[in-house]
């Protein structure tokens, strides 16, 4: 038991690694064997995060489980791991949505073996994410994470699977080289990587001159070094375009993933990373950064009231919601400390976990009709609800959730969000609660499609008749629903890690 | 006495190149076996060195050995390694195990992979290389070091020139031939230089590198003699612009050559150039460090544009080992902890994959007779371990963490923000260039559909190539999850030559 307590981190960081070796020297013929043991593996992680929950305690400051191990001491960098509030929020996500897009994978026969590891292996590039405190570290997995997310698409993608692989793995790592030259930058300056050390380090130089250049300059260079690289990540407008090729391409669990968690990693980078090393910056630039996230509210909404595709739809509405969050992130950047800036990272650190289970629901829900009729064209569709009213119901629900209807998650940090920015950033609030009205737009425009209007009678009768959705992908469902309602009706058991860690950070 | 090591490292492959020549030629077989014995003599024994040197924290030049040569004008055969040389008398190891292994060449389902057009010779000449690069690795004493330099470099040729690409091998092998000894005459001016200077100053008539650190060149002296000992035997290592030689010749030389030669004997002259030119005219290389990082910067920026556009599949690799090489003489150049602690495991990792990629493309070229890009496609699904082989080197080669690329890379970087952060800036936009054109090749060669042409003809990669992929690949990813197997070992190396940077 002591060994559990103090390893804690490393073992949910590792075991995904360690089952994908054991997977290789599986029979790769043995698809039911494989399934179990990916799925059985990926459980493990699940039930040690909701140990880690049970233990962790939210009053006190700074992280908990610290590890470190040495790594390359050369270069005074260490496998440092601890967590917050913040990325506890975030690892239960990661340990929950993995097992689920494990289970949401069964039906798939292509080259299983292979597939799965690359699963395992992703889950471990994201949670190495969340859970470090080395800056060195942090980027390791951060780039880590993104060969699996390229072989899912590329590999068992649809049609244009090679430009969408491309494009978001050149994006993401394009993006990430100004992370990289400001990790450098700092490594070199302070001869650490270490996150608690280069906080105040960092921080405490104001004055003077870097580089032959006034510090502030070189801090304001910085500073967007890393936003770009996060806010390609995120998907930030403009740099949102890869996101709507690579959902469409992946195959479905990887959409969850990618959905699920990955974009998060961008958010969550601005929150560990971007607020606390740059507070001078973020205030300066926090309009900017509310604007960028204003058109992505908006944009992203009318984005995807355009498209024709489902798939895509879902796809364009995850710029929406990531909107918020960032929306979220920029008025905390204004108002450093003041209890409205509390109000609106606690929705946003929310609406990430929020956006998470829905988001992954959702392609999730696409993917199931999507393997019975072939197609994602919301034309094709139409009248579906009396022939698979279950599959209806589930995928009304999971849409109310995203649209942000009362009762349901959604509307918990949606209203965080608005309610801690609107006396901040009036203006770009205001816009975004009118970007809220399309998103309502497009999810009815979704629902309609798809489940009302005239029956289709193509799906009605015959060989193409619509099957409804099956015990296995309820099972895949029933999870995430029961948590959309939990925190939609009573949002204080989560709230109150993640507003207890954000006094303490921000 | 000590077990003398490093004289059996050396000596051993040009004995069994003896022994190979006195074989029957058509007793294929024995030749490959005496080969392979040879080369499993020398894994062992650099893998033994590597070892010890790692745990038991050594520091400084050890193994060492001295024999009399030419008393008279100051000549000895004296070996010993660092923690510089000893990563690379390991690399030297490993990749002439498995080229030997890759050039077995039995016939095998109609397949002519490897070499079965006189092995006898072939061996014979490749381990006479190879003798010469591990003594370069090894020497500490200027001669000597020349001396087994020239040696490694001219069964270059023959090896090109004979059982090389048919449509290239005489314009390659003669280019590559002319550049590098141009490069080592101009290099063999200045050390003769170093040893007629070294006599006036001390009274001593020596080639011995240890003295000759000691010898107080003077300030105009190392400025006047820096740049063509560095440069000289910077060709060999692939330096801009006299990079040109490179490619061609990666490209016409047979797989097992092609390994070596990228692997290893492009890290001969990186090597030589730090010993040589950095450690016994440290004054000079602090003046002249500027010119260098310029240099190296367009290395590693054109090299890895110019590989991105080309078509054939083995030029896209030589190219990116112009652009890999850069990232070395770049760390040397910043003449900091970190950047040279980077250029040494540079050395290695870039070695070791440069050796995988060549294997692979040879595999492909081999079954598919043609290193066209756009006719290629679809090899993974008939092998799958060559595949992997050649995507892991890729992610050596985007600088990956996870892999030894990133561990070597990183603290290039490092050591660059250091000398010039504009540099770090403009050089650090290869790795994306790097990473598109790695994907593509993976994509185009190992993914997608066969062309019809192909499918059916091409069989599966020999149970001998797998054992050449598998230690290649354990041992980047080795490095790059714990580069405490390396990186510890380099420093002491380092320590010793910023002690000779801090004292002059």
């Amino acid at each position: 038991m002591d060994f559990l307590n103090t390893h804690l981190l490393s073992l949910i960081l590792f075991i995904p690694s360690i089952a994908a070796l054991v997977t290789l020297f599986l029979p790769k013929e043995n698809l039911k064997l494989l399934r179990w043991f990916v799925l059985g593996a990926s459980l493990v992680p699940l039930a040690l995060t909701l140990y880690l929950w049970s233990k962790f305690n939210p009053d006190l400051p700074g992280f908990q489980f610290d590890q470190s191990y040495i790594w390359y001491p050369a270069i005074h960098s260490s496998l440092h791991l601890g967590v917050d509030g913040l990325s506890l929020t975030m690892v239960l996500l990661t340990t929950l949505l993995t097992p689920l897009a494990i289970l949401a994978s069964f039906n798939t026969t292509d080259r299983v073996k292979a597939y799965m590891m690359l699963f395992l292996f992703l889950e471990t590039g994201m949670l190495g994410v969340f859970m470090a405190l080395d800056l060195l570290i942090f980027f390791v997995f951060w780039e880590i994470g993104l060969v699996p997310m390229y072989f899912l698409i590329n590999q068992w993608g649809s049609a244009n699977k090679d430009y969408a692989s491309l494009k978001f793995i050149i994006y993401t790592m394009g993006g990430s080289l100004g992370l990289l030259l400001g990790i450098q930058l700092l490594g070199v300056l302070f001869g650490t990587f270490d996150l608690p050390r280069l906080y105040q380090a960092w921080n405490s130089l104001t004055e003077g001159t870097l580089l032959g250049m006034p510090v502030s300059t070189v801090k304001a260079v910085a500073f967007w070094g890393f936003v770009i690289a996060f806010a390609i990540k995120v998907p930030i407008w403009p740099f949102h375009t890869w996101l709507p090729d690579a959902h469409t391409e992946a195959p479905t669990a990887g959409s969850m993933i990618l959905a699920g968690v990955l974009l998060k990693l961008g958010a969550y980078g601005f929150l560990r990373l971007v607020l606390p090393l740059y507070p001078d910056q973020a205030r300066i630039f926090a309009g900017a950064l509310a604007l960028l996230a204003t058109a992505a509210i908006i944009f992203g909404a009318f984005g995807s009231y355009g498209q024709s595709d489902f798939k895509r739809l879902v796809a364009y509405s995850s710029v929406n919601h990531m909107g918020f969050v960032v929306l979220g992130i920029a008025a905390a950047g204004l108002a450093h400390g003041t209890e409205d800036a509390h109000i609106a990272l606690n929705g946003a650190i929310l609406q990430m976990f929020n956006h998470g289970l829905s988001a992954a629901g959702m392609f999730f829900l696409v993917g199931v009709i999507y393997e019975r009729t072939h197609t994602r064209n919301l034309e094709d569709f139409g009248g579906l609800f009396p022939l698979v009213p279950i599959y209806g119901g589930i995928l009304l629900f999971t849409s109310m959730a995203s649209l942000g209807l009362p009762g349901l998650n959604g509307f918990v940090s949606e209203f965080l969000v608005v309610r801690g920015a609107y006396p901040l950033l009036t203006p770009y609030t205001a816009l975004s609660m009118l970007g809220l009205l399309f998103t309502g737009a497009y999810i009815l425009k979704g629902i309609k499609k798809v489940l009302h209007g005239p029956v289709n009678e193509r799906w009605a009768h015959g060989e193409h008749k619509l099957t409804e959705i099956n015990p296995r992908e309820i099972i895949v469902m029933a999870p995430l629903m029961a948590l959309i309602l939990v925190i939609g009706v009573w949002p204080a058991w989560i709230l109150n890690v993640i507003n207890k860690a954000v006094v303490m950070l921000f | 006495m000590q077990f003398p090591f490093l004289s059996v490292i050396v000596f051993t492959p040009i004995a069994a190149s003896l022994l190979i020549l006195l074989m029957p030629a058509h007793k294929k077989n024995l030749v490959r076996s005496i080969a392979l014995g040879a080369a499993a003599i020398d894994l062992v024994l650099s893998l033994w060195v590597y070892i010890s040197y790692l745990t038991q924290g050594m520091a400084g030049y050890q193994f060492i050995e001295w024999y009399q040569w030419l008393p008279a004008l100051g000549i000895n055969l004296a070996f010993g390694v660092d923690g510089m040389s000893a990563p690379l008398v390991l690399l030297t190891g490993v990749v002439m195990f498995t080229g030997v292994l890759i050039s077995w060449g039995e016939e095998n389902h109609g397949v002519s992979a490897g070499i079965q057009d006189r092995p006898r010779e072939f061996f014979a000449f490749l381990f006479i290389l190879a003798s010469g690069v591990f003594g370069v690795f090894v020497s500490l004493d200027l001669f000597m070091l020349f001396f087994f330099y020239e040696m490694a470099v001219f069964p270059m040729y023959l090896l090109i020139a004979i059982w090389g690409w048919i449509q290239t091998r005489e314009y390659a092998a003669m280019k590559l031939t002319l550049y590098l000894f141009i490069g080592s005459v101009v290099s063999l001016v200045g050390a003769l230089a170093m040893y007629w200077t070294s006599y006036q100053n001390t009274g001593v008539l020596t080639f011995d590198m240890l003295q000759l650190e000691q010898a107080g060149f003077s300030q105009t002296f190392q400025n006047i003699w820096f740049l063509p000992v560095f440069l000289g035997f910077a060709v060999l290592g692939g330096i801009w612009p006299f990079h040109n030689w490179s490619p061609d010749g990666h490209v016409a030389a047979p797989t097992a050559v092609s390994m070596f030669h990228a692997g290893v004997l492009m890290k001969l002259g990186a090597f030589a150039a730090l010993r040589v030119g950095i450690m016994l005219l440290p004054a000079g290389a602090k003046q002249w460090a500027w010119l260098i990082i310029i240099l190296a910067t367009v290395n590693v920026v054109y090299g890895a544009f110019i590989a991105f556009v080309q078509t054939d599949f083995k030029y896209v690799i030589g190219f990116s080992s112009v652009s890999h090489m850069g990232l070395v003489a770049m760390g040397f150049a910043t003449l900091s902890r970190e950047g040279m602690l980077g250029a040494g495991v540079q050395m290695f990792s870039h070695g070791v994959m440069t050796a995988l990629f060549f294997a692979v493309v040879g595999m492909v070229y081999d079954r598919a007779h043609t290193r066209h890009i756009p006719d290629l496609g679809g090899f993974v699904k008939i092998m799958p371990w060559a595949a992997i082989g050649f995507i892991i080197g890729g992610f050596v080669s985007m600088g990956m963490p996870g892999f030894s690329g990133f561990v070597a890379e990183f603290p290039i970087f490092m050591g660059v923000w250091k000398a010039q952060w504009l540099i770090a800036v403009i050089s650090i936009i290869s790795i994306v260039i790097t990473a598109c054109y790695v994907l593509l090749v993976v994509r185009r060669v190992f993914f997608g559909k066969m062309p019809e042409k192909l499918e059916g003809h091409i069989t599966p990669i020999t149970a001998l190539d797998k054992i050449a992929i598998l230690p290649l690949c354990l041992l980047i990813i080795g490095i790059g999850l714990f580069p405490r197997i390396m990186v510890p070992m380099v420093q002491t190396g380092v320590d010793n030559i910023l002690r000779l940077l801090g004292a002059s």
